[in-house]
């Protein structure tokens, strides 16, 4: 009973800030001032912040950032034993460092390595979480500038990268986890630059006590949608999430800024009521999932959680089952990743449900930005689907939908599947799938969710399975790199192709896509094309194991 | 010298990244280690440490009884491994050869017949064995997964089984080192009838998240008060008003689980509770 208050509180909160908070974020992207520092960033890159640009030139803006950032935190990893702060740990081996760098700049965060015996602090601060900034303000900036596309009439541009990602950072991200920061430490999550101490335990023994820069990365690794935890527990991990308060918090922070990007879309596009069409998509997937995640792990089904009498492995006292298992449906709606209870020991149902989320495209609300754009290229999908139902022609907010624009959304959906399936199919191929930790359909599920994980951008795992090997972080780096890249150059185009459109008015055979019906119809559409598509794979693990 | 465009935009990305690596990788950690330094916020900052370690990262007490007991941990209470067994909930055939590993079902089983012997209690649970490993048959049929019952096989047990007969057939103690998944047997675990609401908690028989958790519930707590008051010769409700006195209730009064603190417990009793604490 308890964890539904708790859910409710934060649809609650949720509803009271996404209004104030997006109309915050909308003034943050559509202002034409610079700030002093701003400026100052401007002219230390050298570029021309009052320039407009096209899609192409957008997309490779945030391509050669993406691309030098990765060549950047890869020399990091590999260097981090000659720099300051190492702990005395050695360089980070060449394909967990190719997967890491991968990993963080695509917001994925998935974890080859395990934090505390890998990572040194200055890698972990100036490296890893300087990502887990950036690749948020990148999401962010590609959803802007596909609601610019949506909201331009006949324009060349779509807004200036470096000024989009220079302001959404500093101006929205940075501010934010400073607060953030100084409540978590409040709550008791450390924050120091100790290389950790030994302590005499009451029984005589000896334990290592860790620290490190923890509440700085704590705030934007939720606040960012990124997930990479400091320690390989993450937020199960004492240090990291000691409260249940924090916990909640944590969740909240994850669902924050992508459930009021809506709002910004529907300021920019001139009607607050499509922001709340999108905004109650979101909402009604989400709830949906969640409240099956916490029913199907209060439940508690299958052999060992009925010999227990209760599915309380991988999780923390002091969070329960429904504060674990809230969580793990945020973490794998949005892009997060990030896990205060251990996925793996999930019910067999239960731990179907993350890894349906991340199916679902991480749409609801999805990753920052990246759950935006996602749904927005769901909504461009219904209005075809629906304009092929009734004979009308497809239009979305006075955009025309025309083969170019729906060859450009179908590829995007069609990309991630592709990942997903082929990724799984190649590692059993291989035979590849034999580091998986449990055997039978829960081993398949263990390798699904890695791709799915990757594929998605999610960076949460079924962490049985062992995938330091240089087989696995090359092909779950792959999935990272085309999972992030190809769906958004397919966005910026998109993007591209409605901004040069002219504005057609509303007329008799307009689709209206504000009201409950065509809400109804786009969690329809999103739900009926992922369960066409991963049914099959889903009925080989997860339900194979819940239903025998 | 103008440089080609694409060269250009790659130096101003470096650029842009080594600006924004200064503030949000330097400057940002820095100020909040910074304001960690504040009183009232520095002992959070640095760990929450006592005298005997951390309050929020858990311990173990070795089945010393005169301690309260933790949960149990998949790393042994390693803060340089944490993290869960990671073992699904349809774990339950041991590797018996080799390098064996129990499943997490027998897992389960032993950590409460253990418990059970510990607190004087009923021990058992449901789809365990009396000897506390997981009551699991490997059933063949004829046709595969139709037909008569041809042979049964105890597949967690080299000794006697638990069951003598399993529809009419007799059940076989395992082979060291036989994979009768492999040759098509069905994996049957078997119910019993232990109480389907055990006298040991969940908690005690599971491992956590992290492998550090602090805590366990308060029902786990009562289970060993008894047993901590004899074996320190102090009135039981003396042990009861610690226990209380070390309760952590829910957060607002709606979040999460109640949570007994094992450290400060086991600190209280043995009097360290007002020592100064260990330094960074």
């Amino acid at each position: 009973m308890t964890g539904w208050i708790a859910v409710l509180m934060l649809a609650a909160a949720l509803v009271a800030v996404h209004r104030p908070f997006g109309d915050y974020m909308y003034r943050v992207v559509s202002g034409r001032d610079h700030n002093v520092v701003e400026r100052g960033v401007y002219r230390l890159v050298g570029v021309d912040a009052n320039a407009g640009q096209a899609w192409g030139v957008y997309a490779r803006g945030v391509l050669a950032f993406s691309a030098v950032s990765i060549l950047f935190l890869y020399a990091f990893l590999r260097l981090q034993d000659r720099l300051w702060l190492s702990l005395g740990l050695p360089a980070v081996e060449d394909h967990i460092a190719w997967n890491t760098a991968v990993s963080f700049v695509t917001n994925t965060n998935w974890q080859a390595y395990s934090g505390e015996s890998t990572m040194g602090h200055l890698v972990q601060m100036a490296g890893l979480a300087v990502q887990n900034f950036v690749s948020a303000g990148v999401g962010i900036a590609v959803a802007v500038a596909l609601v610019r596309g949506f909201a331009a009439r006949r324009a060349e541009t779509l807004g200036n990268f470096w000024v989009d990602l220079t302001r959404i950072t500093l101006r929205i991200l940075l501010p934010l986890s400073v607060v953030f920061a100084v409540v978590f430490m409040v709550g008791g999550v450390v924050q120091n630059l100790s290389a950790g101490v030994d302590v005499t335990t009451l029984t005589g023994g000896v334990q290592h006590i860790t620290g490190g820069p923890v509440a700085s990365q704590e705030a934007i690794k939720e606040l960012g949608t990124n997930g990479g935890g400091f320690y390989n527990a993450n937020s199960a991990h004492p240090f990291e999430n000691p409260t249940a308060w924090t916990n909640w918090l944590q969740i909240l922070l994850m669902l924050l800024i992508p459930f009021s990007l809506p709002r910004v879309f529907g300021r920019m596009v001139g009607q607050n009521r499509q922001g709340y069409a999108i905004a109650a998509v979101m909402a009604l997937l989400a709830l949906g999932s969640i409240a099956l995640t916490v029913g199907f792990e209060t439940h508690g089904a299958g052999t060992v959680p009925q010999a227990v009498g209760a599915a309380m492995e991988g999780k923390e006292a002091r969070f329960g089952i429904p504060g674990s298992a809230t969580f793990a449906a945020a973490t794998t709606l949005t892009s997060t990743g990030a896990v205060n209870s251990f996925h793996d020991s999930y019910t067999a149902l239960g731990g179907m449900m993350p890894m349906v989320n991340m199916m679902l495209g991480e749409v609801a609300p999805g990753g920052a930005g990246s759950g935006l754009y996602g749904m927005l290229i769901l909504a461009t999908i219904t209005v075809f689907v629906a304009g092929l139902m009734v004979g009308r022609t497809p239009e979305y907010l006075g955009k025309r939908i025309r083969v170019r624009e729906i060859q450009l959304a179908s590829l995007y959906f069609l990309v991630t599947p592709l990942i997903v399936l082929g990724g799984t199919a190649a590692a059993f191929a291989t035979g590849n799938d034999a580091t998986a930790l449990n055997t039978g359909p829960h081993g398949l599920s263990e390798v699904l969710y890695a791709f799915t994980s990757a594929g998605n951008n999610n960076g949460s795992a079924f962490a049985g399975i062992t995938v330091d090997t240089p087989w696995w972080d090359v092909a779950l780096g792959l999935a990272m790199l085309l999972g992030r890249f190809l769906p958004l150059i397919l966005v910026l185009a998109l993007a591209g192709s409605l901004a040069g459109q002219h504005s057609v008015p509303e007329s008799e055979g307009t689709l209206p896509t504000h009201r409950p019906l065509f809400v109804g119809m786009v969690a329809g559409v999103t739900v009926v094309l992922v369960a066409l598509t991963f049914l099959p794979a889903l009925a080989l693990g997860p339900l194979a194991e819940g239903l025998s | 010298m103008r440089l080609p465009a694409w060269l250009a935009q790659h130096l101003a990305a470096l650029r842009a990244l080594l600006v924004l690596t200064v503030i949000l990788g330097l400057a940002y950690p820095l100020l909040i280690v910074g304001i960690g330094r504040l009183p009232g916020l520095s002992d959070k900052a640095s760990g929450s440490m006592v005298s005997a370690g951390s309050t929020l990262i858990g311990q173990s007490f070795d089945g010393d009884p005169r301690y309260f007991q933790s949960r149990p941990s998949a790393n042994r209470y390693d803060p340089t491994a944490t993290g869960a067994s990671n073992l699904g909930p349809e774990s339950v055939v041991d590797t018996l050869s080799g390098d064996p590993s129990p499943s997490l079902l027998t897992q389960v089983c032993a950590r409460s017949l253990a418990i059970g012997k510990l607190e004087g209690v009923d021990g058992r649970r449901p789809y365990c064995t009396p000897d506390g490993v997981g009551a699991v048959l490997a059933v063949f049929h004829r046709d595969g997964l139709t037909g008569p019952v041809t042979r049964v096989v105890s597949v967690n047990q080299t000794g006697t089984p638990f069951l003598t007969t399993y529809r009419g057939v007799t059940v076989e103690p395992a082979g060291n080192g036989t994979d009768y998944r492999a040759l098509g047997a069905v994996i049957t675990p078997i119910r019993g009838d232990a109480p389907a609401d055990p006298v040991v908690p969940a908690d005690a028989v599971t491992a956590g998240g992290s492998g550090l958790d602090p805590h366990i519930s308060p029902a786990y707590a009562a289970l060993q008060a008894p047993r901590v008051a004899r074996e320190r010769g102090l009135p039981e409700a003396r042990v009861r008003e610690l226990i209380a006195e070390h309760t952590t209730g829910r957060a607002l009064g709606l979040l999460g689980e109640p949570g007994v603190n094992v450290l400060e417990l086991n600190m209280a009793l043995d009097g360290r509770d007002n020592e100064p604490h260990a330094s960074r």
